[in-house]
């Protein structure tokens, strides 16, 4: 029986309420609890933050397409794999790579950070053992993937014959097929066009051959979502994404959700997350007269409470686009001609991916850089507005430090706005230059823990320091009531925790891995759908007219399977 | 300028990565210092005093400081990688990574060279007396920046795949070469004053590519469009020109379009 006490800290827990207030927080067990007797571990945080363990509800950090990009970009891990983390019974493993780390930087670097969940943002059901393989090699965070349904044929044909039943059977079984979290949807429709040469850049373009469109898609997905009460909703990344006008795209696809709303146990109220916005949010006709639609959405997700979104901010650093959206990856080699992989996964999805230098000296690059940023300030419920760089698509996850330093600081966004070449042009296309809106300790806590567990539907277990949580808390070397005027120092305290505790364990201290203990696959299990002859039939004709595999090997193993933790639903 | 001198006391059993030798590293140090100074033999770190002894003087800048490297260093890699001024002089062969990611300064090996000489070099100078192996000039395997500026020279022979994606700059092979010459290269100029066995310019936007010798296999996406007069190396020749790679997208610079050039010489 293991006992810790936090002394001394200053709290942000928005999922209790506690703005900054010193508490001690107390876990047994592995669990937040009330009391601890006078037995118990303490640490003292005075003068430090505390918040619960960080939770990232879109990250690309394992799987196929992330292993495909380690592989096409030896140049990524050069001169950046001397470090040697993790502690030393295990040998220290070797941290590599910058923009795809390994699983084991994966695992350390996050952790350093203070967070102890992520979610796997596109998981190719056909592919799913390997998304569960490096799950197993990813140190210390609890994980979950999506797997993706915005382009498979099963779903497409039961959404055009408003089989909504067979629908949600097909999503359930394949959640247990693959231990998937949710729904996924990259580029509906588009993917699967782009396999006959084709894309969908507006909702209402129709699928080749298929004939249903990707407003009938995300609709039907929705739908299927809600009567199944999955603990996430549905999770788009729309049509259209990276090019100049698509603002309009993205409000025509958030306008589908309007006739929805969340039905589920687990507290979410969103029925639609929109990730990293900030690539949907662009006017203008051109990369010439492109501009800042950050205003436009963010009206609109303000005003509608059965969205949420991530940001996907744009980190002005070398990185790897990775991605579902098959289409969207040829268009973006067109432009830069450095490589491109480009695969197509049978009856389910595709991906690409490309290297991208997001420099400051280009003004697109500027201009994205201060979509990001405005999404965030511009948002009234921070709840509903979470910190991601769609990792490693508009830069690494090992950035979100700078991240919040560029939100907490206006003196920090001049300083970066002051390094850009085109610096006057971007600012007249955005609003950034004028916003002098600096976010606080409770507002960064909402971002990156709170609301992204509440939006995920686990905020019973993560992101939460309330009473029967996981004992998962990150403590932060930040004076809450002295935060220090050198908005370097707020970014130096993000990246190396004082400590993290991960279940009650102390994994990081002073910003060095001291323990690595048991990690969790976290899955939806779905309970009470009936037995469906229609879907049986149509899983063994597919699997025998159309697939590489048979229907009995494309299941996860078990085996496959590390530490899996089910979230249980019940369909009545 | 300040000169310091080692001289190899002691072979290493694998090969030795001497990152450390750099005018940029040894400037403003003690002799004492600079023995300190870390090369890895695999996993294992040493220090630079393990292996050679030291004479003379460090400048105080990059800039005044020449280092002398005598003794056989055949099995020592990465003499001059990331210098950016002042000079090194290897009296022997050497292993791979010479002068790579270099931004000024002169490398001068007096014997052979092996692969990857000068990749990724941004500025200065390399002369090679004897022979190079494969990557002259090229970029980092998978990565799309070559050389970008500086001078190599080679005068013996060299092998595979010379200036790959290069940008800028200038090598010059006096011997013969084997097969990829500036494949994907969107600037810079290779000169190769022997005979190459062929593939020259594959994909290349940019560049220009001189062959002295027989060019044996030409790539059939190269098309001749004029016989010209050029200077090269101080001297002046005719050449046949050849644009292309005429497979590969093309680049517009003020309205007109941008090709490889490759010359033979007549």
């Amino acid at each position: 029986m293991t006992e810790l006490l936090i002394k001394n800290g200053y709290v942000f827990d928005p999922i209790s309420g506690i703005k900054g207030d010193k508490t001690d927080i107390a876990i047994k067990d592995g669990k937040i609890v009330d009391k601890v007797s006078s037995k118990a571990q303490i640490i003292d945080a005075a003068g430090k933050t505390v918040m619960a363990g960080g939770v990232d509800i879109h990250t690309h950090v394992s799987g196929p397409k992330v292993n495909t990009g380690r592989m096409m970009r030896p140049e990524d891990k050069f001169f950046r794999g001397s470090y040697r983390g993790g502690i030393v019974k295990q040998g220290k493993r070797m941290e590599m790579g910058y923009s795809i780390p390994s699983t084991w930087k994966t695992g350390y670097a996050y952790a350093r950070m203070g967070f102890t969940f992520t979610n796997e943002a596109a998981m190719p059901p056909l592919l799913a053992p390997h998304v569960h393989e490096e799950f197993r090699d990813t140190p210390i965070l609890d994980q979950s993937a999506m797997p993706v349904f915005g382009n498979n044929w099963f779903c497409f044909e039961y959404i055009k014959n408003k089989e909504l039943e067979n629908n949600a059977a097909y999503i359930s079984w394949l959640l247990n097929a693959t231990k998937g979290i949710g729904i996924k949807v990259v580029n509906p429709g588009g993917t699967e066009a782009w396999a006959w040469g084709e894309n969908c850049t507006t909702i209402n373009d129709p699928v080749p051959y298929f004939d249903i469109t990707p407003a009938e898609i995300v609709k039907g997905l929705i739908e299927a979502n809600e009567y199944l009460g999955l603990p996430h909703s549905v999770h788009i990344h729309g049509n259209n994404l990276g090019n100049p006008g698509n603002y309009k795209d993205t409000l025509d696809t958030l306008r589908l959700a309007e006739s929805y709303k969340a039905k589920n146990k687990f507290g979410r109220e969103q029925v639609l997350h929109n990730t990293h916005i900030q690539f949907h949010s662009y006017k203008g006709t051109s990369w010439g007269d492109f501009e800042s639609g950050a205003k436009e959405i963010m009206d609109y997700v303000n005003s509608n409470k059965n969205i949420t979104v991530d940001i996907g901010q744009v980190t002005l650093d070398e990185t790897t686009t990775m991605t579902a959206d098959g289409p969207f990856e040829y268009h973006l080699n067109q432009l830069n001609h450095i490589k491109w992989a480009n695969v197509d996964v049978e009856l389910e999805t595709g991906s690409g991916i490309v290297p991208y230098i997001y420099d400051k000296n280009i003004k697109v690059c500027g201009i994205q850089w201060a979509i990001g940023l405005e999404v965030a300030l511009f948002a009234k419920d921070l709840m509903r507005v979470h910190i991601t760089t769609d990792h490693p698509n508009a830069g690494p996850f090992t950035k979100y430090p700078c991240v919040i330093k560029w939100l907490m600081s206006q003196k920090a966004r001049e300083a970066t706005l002051d390094t850009m070449k085109w610096k006057d042009k971007v600012i007249a296309a955005s609003n950034i230059a004028s916003m002098d809106k600096e976010l606080g300790l409770y507002e960064i806590a909402q971002m990156t823990r709170a609301g992204p567990a509440k939006a995920l539907g686990l905020s019973n277990i993560y992101g939460s320091l309330a009473k029967g949580a996981d004992g998962n808390v990150a403590i932060y070397n930040l004076d809450a009531n002295k935060l220090p005027s050198d908005p370097e120092l707020i970014e130096a305290a993000f990246q190396n925790t004082a400590y993290t505790i991960k279940e009650g364990i102390i994994v990081v201290k002073d910003g060095e891995i001291v323990a690595e203990p048991p990690k969790y696959t976290l899955w939806t299990k779905v309970n009470g759908i009936p037995d469906n002859a229609q879907l049986m039939h149509d899983l063994k004709e597919k699997f025998d007219k159309n697939y590489t595999v048979n229907f009995e090997n494309y299941a996860v193993f078990d085996e496959h399977v590390h530490n899996p933790r089910a979230i249980e639903v019940e369909v009545a | 300028m300040k000169t310091i001198t080692m001289t190899l006391v002691q072979e290493p059993e694998l090969y030795l990565e001497c990152y450390s030798v750099t005018p940029d590293q040894f400037a403003g140090k003690s002799l004492a210092e600079i023995a300190d100074l870390p090369a890895h033999e695999g996993k294992i770190q040493w220090k630079l005093g393990d292996f050679f002894k030291f004479e003379g003087k460090a400048g105080e800048t990059a800039a005044d400081t020449k280092i002398v490297v005598n003794g056989n260093v055949r099995k020592m890699k990465r003499f001059g990688q990331k210098m950016s001024a002042g000079e090194v002089v290897i009296n022997s062969d050497a292993d791979m990574y010479i002068g790579g990611w270099m931004t000024g300064g002169k490398i001068t090996v007096n014997g052979n060279a092996d692969t990857f000489l000068g990749i990724a070099m941004e500025g200065g100078e390399i002369l090679v007396e004897g022979d190079a192996q494969n990557y002259v000039g090229s970029s980092y395997r998978g990565d799309w920046r070559g050389m970008s500026g500086g001078l190599i020279r080679v005068k013996g022979n060299a092998g595979n795949d010379i200036g790959t994606a290069m940008t800028g700059g200038t090598i010059i092979i006096e011997g013969d070469a084997f097969i990829h010459v500036l494949t994907h290269a969107e600037g810079g100029t290779v000169i190769i004053k022997g005979d190459v066995e062929g593939r020259v310019g594959g994909q290349m936007v940019k560049g220009d590519a001189y062959v002295f010798g027989n060019l044996l296999y030409p790539l059939p996406g190269f098309k001749k469009v004029a016989t010209v007069e050029k200077e090269v190396d101080g001297a002046t020749y005719t050449f046949d020109q050849y644009i292309g790679d005429l497979g590969e997208r093309k680049v517009k610079k003020k309205g007109e379009i941008i090709y490889g050039n490759l010359y033979l010489k007549k």
